[in-house]
């Protein structure tokens, strides 16, 4: 194996020696290969212009216009904020508008699938449901939420399910968006040659854009793809590139959206494709999906994974992709010469997202039935091809996908007791150390998945929860952390709560826009009351471990600026400037009570946040955490011990005594 | 959850709903879809379905949608692996077996086999008003148990249940380890004033089984009833949450979030399974959790420790023989203990050092002539007790002297002379409170197990049994329930306690003659304490415990609703505590002397009430009448057709001319909401000369419960002759002559009765 190759992902390395073998270099090679550059890593090298670039280093501490290194870095932060809020929101925006079209019946293969979120949201709206159609109903609903983009004033609706006391921070410190393309292109204005120059107040937007997209776009996208496609309920899945199979079509989904997807997963199911991929001598059609689309269709249908970002082209040298349908963000441009190399058919779908170099079948809302039937058909076609040997590693983990805040609060009561209650009051027991948001992406730069898999361990076994999305999600499905047999390697008081709910000690919150979710959780938490008023009261952490995108730091920064200090590993993008290393980790703190550090040590970075966890604790005046205090709730094998038992042994009254028997049975 | 009970709750409920879907086919098969469901004297029609989806079930075919939404609530088994999350689903599985389980006992009901019959023989069954009145005192071999709880019952302990003196009640369901664990469980509870419902059975053997056979007495009166020997019983546990939830808690039909919470928060309750638990009991125990109300077993079961849906743990298992203690007793001793502890249950236990059982529960029982050691007071004796006060000097404390012979010497079943002299000395002891303080001697004698305490003053009838007396009970001992009791409940304002039993014959006379004095004095005392001679009312917020937004005014002419509180108690109980559910309400301006408005109960009543209220006239049920809680002792209702208002008593299940029943009529009385032409109160505000003063006051009753005028004849005429219609009560209509208006106005023509010619009364 190459030394350069860095993945603890099993599949990824049974499957490498083949990208070798074809001497193809993958994203792991192309990391050795291509040092970062140092200057840029540090967020000091300001390219805004042309009397530069500017490198800010050793005693340069100005660039051509006198910006200095604070300007610099805090620029260069903004402007990946604001990419990241508009790359969600623009997700966001799409849906909205499927949402009109579906209303109006133009997309005539979608409808509304989930009528309660409907009315739930309308309500939140304020938009009127009396005596009203449902294509009434969600054409309001889709008006008003695309009419958030282009707001020029006020503040955004979803605000509005911050806690109170997060509200007015927001209002005090004015940081409460007005509309979300407002914010992105105020944060590309400030942020331009000659204009602010102030490192804490072009910040100060930074965390204003970012709220744009976590109570904007973000929040968005994840209500309206749950009224069309279904809110979430917990099913059986199963993760990584076992989930491809030898004798079947596999068509891999990868990006982002769930328009096309779900189109796709309905397409695939069709009896007629079913028979076509047949009259092709395949058993069938196999759907895998891969980064956040595959967590989307994961969590509405239980559709496999096959595998997070790093493992895209590695998915390809199975040499079983038959199809990868692909729409928009965190899609590598390798695919192209990774896919020539075999017969793998790579399809762009994206007005937004062409690839030199692949088939594109482009999508619209209008045709979308049609359009999916296209690409599905085009994949079996394409199964006959199959050139190279089919190699598929036999690594496939089980997991539990399919979580909402709405199952959330469902599972901790049911129908008429739901809320949030038994998690607080596991929490200010000690049951519960704190609760820990695990998202972010796959970074070449580091090994995949092992610092994810450390940090969850680590937080698992000291009793913090952890909640997660994107391909973080990924990972923990693919070393089996999202059963909940894994209870048995969290701390005794979380594995109570899990024992008690039946859940695995790790959710999987869905797609990365689906960190919105994990908003509106802490939002109910807040108010359910116990932990204080607001989420920024609370013992709550957001980790980003093998973060690469700007996606995740506007997603660190709306953590930050909700309340929640937030650890990033793989490199501090903000090394160049300690001002703006203060600002982000203690004036921030003071200003909005969340941080945004970037620590790169995984233990270092565990014991930070560990450490907050306790000292939000103190501060609450709840029990210190204490890993010994709990753990007696249980005893469910010993009774399914006790059923074997002949039924005069079943002595009740006295577990010695039926721990005797059993034990003399065995 | 654990996934075996989640696994066992699951399919209990997936069989119970089943097996109520199946009944319901046959019954309406064979009775009709029209045939009548409904559970006797009870409000709210089968209270738990009722809560749940606000449907009204009346007839069979009403339960078919019950059945249709509690298949909507099942959920399948959790696998053995990689099973999906549980808890919500269960608990949902637990409510649908609730439904299922309240239906097929609604079908039972139409069928004529609920109350479950049950051979009482010739003990066991104490307390007459069982559910329904044909059952009433029927023992013997075709005797019954109790079903549903009735609503006479239910606001007769609303008071107890409110101010603390009634925890919470115990839902067992099972059987004991053994008939002398069964015993001793009970008689904890029962000393704690625990409720105690009783139901279900292990391989068919129930604890009602084993109560019965050690002839512990059950009963509304003794605090344990006997639901039925199946799991299905147990519902009427929580149809008894259900019904507290909708009668004190002012919560509608389909409110069920809302119920649920007002449960866990309001009612301490907490289920106990005895013996070995079945699918059905983990399917019953899961329902029981949203209310949240806890299960404690006594046997080897997964436990769910950590909270949220109850406020403490879920599910303990304490397996009987694993709990320490010396012997059984001890041990069921713990684990009672223990259940309280998980319910949080706070309860003040007063240790009396006597040698029977003490406690609340044993408030009710009976000692029958049969079983009677001594009397005193009756027929056949002389008995009277009289509290004073005294100086602090004049008196030592927990001094308690017999003043003449004991009973030892007393033939078995004879009688003797007593007079109880309690004399208490404190700083902020007050006249005033000497006739509050000597009421409860009633309430403390009769905690003692097997003394029995009837009356008051000087019409004082006292039994002790057999049983009391062979464990050594004596007169000393009656002191000392008294010095215990007045130290423990009145500690802020009684600082030394001397008491004094007096047998001595002559003695007896002579003090009988100084509390006669006393007695006339208070009763001038009384007399002269009117709303216009003082400057402070009282509110009673007791209640808000139950019922958030009701406030009771309390003034010298008009008693609390249910009875239990006039102007002197309330005085009283703020001494005793400033900062409780008594305080005092400035007078203020009077705005109108007639309706009774105040500006100081104005405000005080629109800020207690939480804005629902916002003005209140004290004497008038037709404009801003006083809200209730639920706790009423009668609920009088304007009869527009007779230009008068009618009376019905709690006590009487009868039909009334308002149309309604009692139990109906209370829908619209409690909740803490103003509903003119409609009022609940305390019986004895309707001799007060400020009764509905402003509506024309007493010559307005044109109805009135006959049980009323049985107990309060005197009090009635007395008042009937102030109001210048000394015949008045012979012109009032009952439950006797006519339970309709069409029945009602002819009697009232024929009688003459004043409402006919008063100006209308709207």
């Amino acid at each position: 194996m190459s030394p350069n190759f860095q993945s603890m992902d099993p599949a990824v390395q049974a499957l490498h020696p083949i990208a070798e073998e074809i001497c193809y270099p993958t994203a792991f090679e192309r990391a050795a290969e291509l040092k970062p550059c140092p200057i840029g890593s540090t967020g000091v090298c300001c390219r805004m212009c042309a009397m530069g670039p500017c490198r800010l280093v050793g005693k340069t501490d100005r660039g051509v216009c006198g910006a200095t290194r604070a300007t610099v870095v805090a620029r260069n932060y903004t402007r990946m904020v604001a990419a990241g809020a508009a790359a969600h929101s623009d997700h966001g925006r799409d849906l909205a508008r499927t949402l009109i079209e579906t209303a109006r019946g133009e997309a005539k293969s979608y409808r509304i699938r989930d009528v309660q979120k409907l009315y739930e949201v309308a309500e939140f709206m304020e938009v009127p449901t009396k005596g009203r159609s449902i294509e009434e109903i969600a054409l309001e609903v889709g008006q008003k939420a695309l009419a958030e983009f282009g707001q020029q004033e006020g503040e955004l609706m979803y605000l509005r399910r911050a806690p109170k006391k997060r509200q007015e921070i927001w209002r005090k410190t004015g940081i409460a968006p007005r509309g979300i393309d407002r914010e992105v292109v105020e944060a590309l204005h400030r942020t331009h040659e000659g204009v602010d120059m102030d490192a804490e107040n072009i910040l100060k937007h930074a965390l204003r854009c970012s709220l744009a997209d976590g109570w904007g776009g973000s929040m968005m996208a994840t209500d309206i793809s749950d009224i069309l496609f279904g809110t979430p309920v917990p099913l059986n899945t199963y993760h990584n590139l076992g989930v491809l199979k030898e004798d079947e079509v596999n068509l891999i989904i990868h990006g982002h959206e769930p328009t096309l997807s779900e189109m796709v997963v309905a397409v695939a199911q069709m009896p007629e494709m079913q028979e076509y991929a047949r009259s092709k001598g395949a058993k069938g059609i196999n759907l895998a999906g891969m980064c956040c689309t595959a967590l989307e269709v994961l969590a509405r249908h239980g559709v496999p994974s096959a595998g997070n970002f790093l493992s895209q082209e590695i998915a390809v040298l199975t040499g079983a992709v038959d199809a990868m349908v692909v729409d928009v963000q965190c899609i590598m441009e390798a695919l192209v010469p990774v896919s020539q190399r075999f017969h793998t058919l790579l399809i762009t779908t994206s007005p937004k997202a062409k690839m030199t170099g692949a088939l594109h079948i482009e999508f619209d809302e209008e045709h979308a039935l049609d359009i999916a039937k296209e690409i599905v058909k085009r994949a079996v076609d394409n199964f006959p091809n199959r050139k190279a040997e089919v190699v598929i590693p036999k690594f496939v983990s089980p997991a539990v996908g399919g979580f909402s805040h709405e199952y959330l609060q469902y599972m901790q009561g049911g129908l008429h007791r739901g809320s949030f209650r038994p998690l607080n009051d596991a929490i200010i027991a000690g049951r519960i150390r704190g609760a820990a948001g695990v998202v972010g992406c796959n970074n070449a730069r580091v090994p995949q998945d092992e610092g994810i898999m450390k940090v969850i361990r680590t937080l698992i076994a000291n009793d913090v929860l952890v909640v997660t999305t994107g391909c973080v999600a990924h990972a923990s499905g693919k070393y089996g952390y999202l059963l909940p047999e894994m209870m048995r390697d969290a701390g005794k008081g979380l594995r109570e709560v899990c024992e008690a709910i039946g859940i695995p000690p790790v959710l999987n919150l869905g797609s990365c826009v689906d960190n919105s979710r994990i908003l509106t959780v802490l939002s109910q938490m807040a108010t359910e009351g116990g932990l204080g008023q607001d989420i920024g009261d609370m013992p709550v952490v957001g980790f980003a471990p093998e973060w690469m995108s700007e996606k995740a730091i506007s997603i660190g920064t709306y953590f930050a600026a909700s309340g929640v200090h937030t650890f990033f590993g793989v490199n501090n993008i903000i090394s160049g400037s300690p001002e703006v290393v203060e600002i982000l980790s203690k004036k921030w703190d003071e200003m909005v009570g969340g941080t945004m550090e970037f620590i790169t040590d995984y233990d270092e970075m565990i014991q930070a946040a560990l450490a907050h966890i306790d000292r939000k604790r103190a501060e609450l005046g709840l029990v210190p955490w204490d890993p010994e205090r709990y753990g007696q709730s249980g005893g469910d094998e010993l009774m399914e011990k006790i059923l074997s038992l002949p039924p005069e042994q079943r002595y009740l009254y006295s577990r010695k005594v039926v721990e005797e028997r059993v034990a003399e049975q065995v | 959850m654990s996934r075996y009970i989640a696994t066992r709750a699951l399919r209990g409920a997936n069989m119970v709903v089943r097996e109520a879907d199946q009944m319901l086919k046959q019954a309406i098969a064979e009775l009709g879809p029209d045939a009548k469901v409904e559970f006797t004297n009870t409000a709210y029609f089968l209270p738990v379905i009722y809560g749940f989806t606000g449907r009204q079930v009346t007839k069979l075919a009403d339960l078919g949608p019950v059945l249709e939404e509690a298949k909507k609530l099942l959920h399948p088994v959790p696998k053995d692996k990689h099973y999906l999350p549980y808890l919500g689903e269960t608990l949902d599985a637990g409510v649908a077996s609730l439904l299922a389980m309240e239906a097929i006992e609604g079908i039972r009901f139409a069928r004529g086999e609920e109350p479950m019959p049950f051979n009482w023989g010739s003990k066991g069954l104490v307390g007459g008003s069982f559910t329904s009145p044909e059952f009433e005192g029927a023992g013997g071999a075709d005797g019954r148990l109790n079903g549903p709880i009735d609503d006479i019952q239910l606001r007769a302990w609303g008071i107890q249940l409110v101010d603390g003196r009634m925890p919470g009640f115990a839902a067992i369901v099972g059987c004991a380890k053994s008939n002398e664990v069964a015993v001793e469980i009970v008689r904890q509870l029962q000393q704690r004033n625990i409720l105690v419902f009783l139901s279900g059975n292990v391989n068919g053997r129930s604890i009602i089984h084993q109560l019965h056979e050690e002839g512990v007495e059950m009963g509304y009166d003794t605090y344990i009833v006997p639901f039925g020997l199946d799991t299905m019983s147990a519902i009427y546990a929580l149809g008894f949450a259900t019904r507290s939830a909708l009668t004190f808690g002012g919560m509608k039909g389909g409110q069920a979030r809302e119920i649920l919470l007002y449960n866990k928060y309001r009612v301490f309750a907490f289920v106990l399974a005895l013996g070995e638990i079945d699918d059905l009991k983990y399917a019953a125990a899961a329902g029981a959790i949203s209310y949240g109300f806890p299960t404690i077993a006594d046997t080897v079961i997964p436990q769910i420790l950590p909270t949220g849906i109850t406020s403490y743990e879920h599910v303990i298992s304490m397996p009987f023989d694993d709990i320490e203690g010396e012997n059984d007793l001890e041990r069921a001793k713990r684990l009672v203990q223990r259940a309280i502890e998980v319910r949080g249950v706070k309860i003040k236990i007063t240790e009396v050092p006597i040698p029977v059982p003490y406690g609340s529960a044993f408030e009710g029982e009976r000692v029958r002539r049969a079983d009677m050691r001594i009397e005193f007071g009756g027929k056949n004796s002389r008995c009277f007790e009289y509290l004073r006060m005294r100086n602090m000097d004049e008196i030592e404390d927990h001094k308690i002297v017999v003043d003449g012979p004991g009973f030892e010497d007393v033939e078995e079943g004879g009688s003797m002379d007593m007079g109880i002299l309690v004399e208490v000395a404190g700083r902020k002891m007050q006249e005033d409170f000497e006739p509050v303080l000597e009421r409860q001697i009633h309430y403390f004698i009769n905690g003692a197990s097997g003394v029995q305490h009837i009356g008051q003053r000087d019409i004082t009838w006292i039994r002790i049994s057999k049983a009391a007396a062979q464990k050594g009970f004596n007169l000393k001992h009656l002191g000392e329930i008294l010095y215990a009791r007045f130290h423990a409940d009145f500690g802020a304002i009684v600082d030394k306690v001397q008491v004094t039993i007096i047998t001595d014959p002559k003695k007896v006379a002579e003090m009988l003659e100084v509390a006669r004095q006393a007695y006339d004095y208070r009763n001038r005392r009384l007399a002269d304490l009117t709303d216009e001679a003082v400057d402070t009312f009282y509110s009673c917020t007791l209640c808000q415990s139950f019922a958030p937004n009701h406030v009771c005014v309390v003034t010298p002419e008009r008693l609390g609703l249910c009875g239990a509180y006039n102007w002197l108690d309330c005085k009283a109980s703020y001494e005793i505590n400033p900062t409780g559910p008594n305080q005092p309400i400035p007078k203020g301006t009077c705005l109108d002397p007639v309706k009774g408005y105040f500006t100081g109960p104005n405000e005080f009543v629109k800020q207690y009430s939480h804005g629902t209220v916002e003005q209140v006239a004290l004497y008038s049920i037709m404009e801003n009448p006083m809200t209730a809680c639920g706790c009423f002792e009668c609920i009088m209702m304007v009869i527009p057709e007779a230009n008068g208002v009618m009376i019905v008593s709690r006590e009487d299940p009868s039909m009334t001319p308002a149309g309604m029943t009692f139990s109906t009529l209370a829908g619209m009385a409690g909740g803490g909401l103003q509903t003119p032409g409609v009022m609940g109160i305390g019986k004895y505000y309707i001799t007060s000369k400020k009764f509905i003063s402003a509506d024309g006051g007493l010559k307005r009753v044109v109805w009135m419960s006959s049980i009323l005028k049985q107990q309060m004849r005197e009090e009635l005429q007395k008042a009937a002759e102030r109001e210048g219609v000394p015949d008045l009560l012979d012109k009032i209509a009952d439950e006797t002559i006519c339970t309709d208006v069409d029945g009602l106005l002819p009697w009232l023509e024929e009688k003459g009765h004043p409402a006919l010619m008063m100006d209308p009364i709207f």
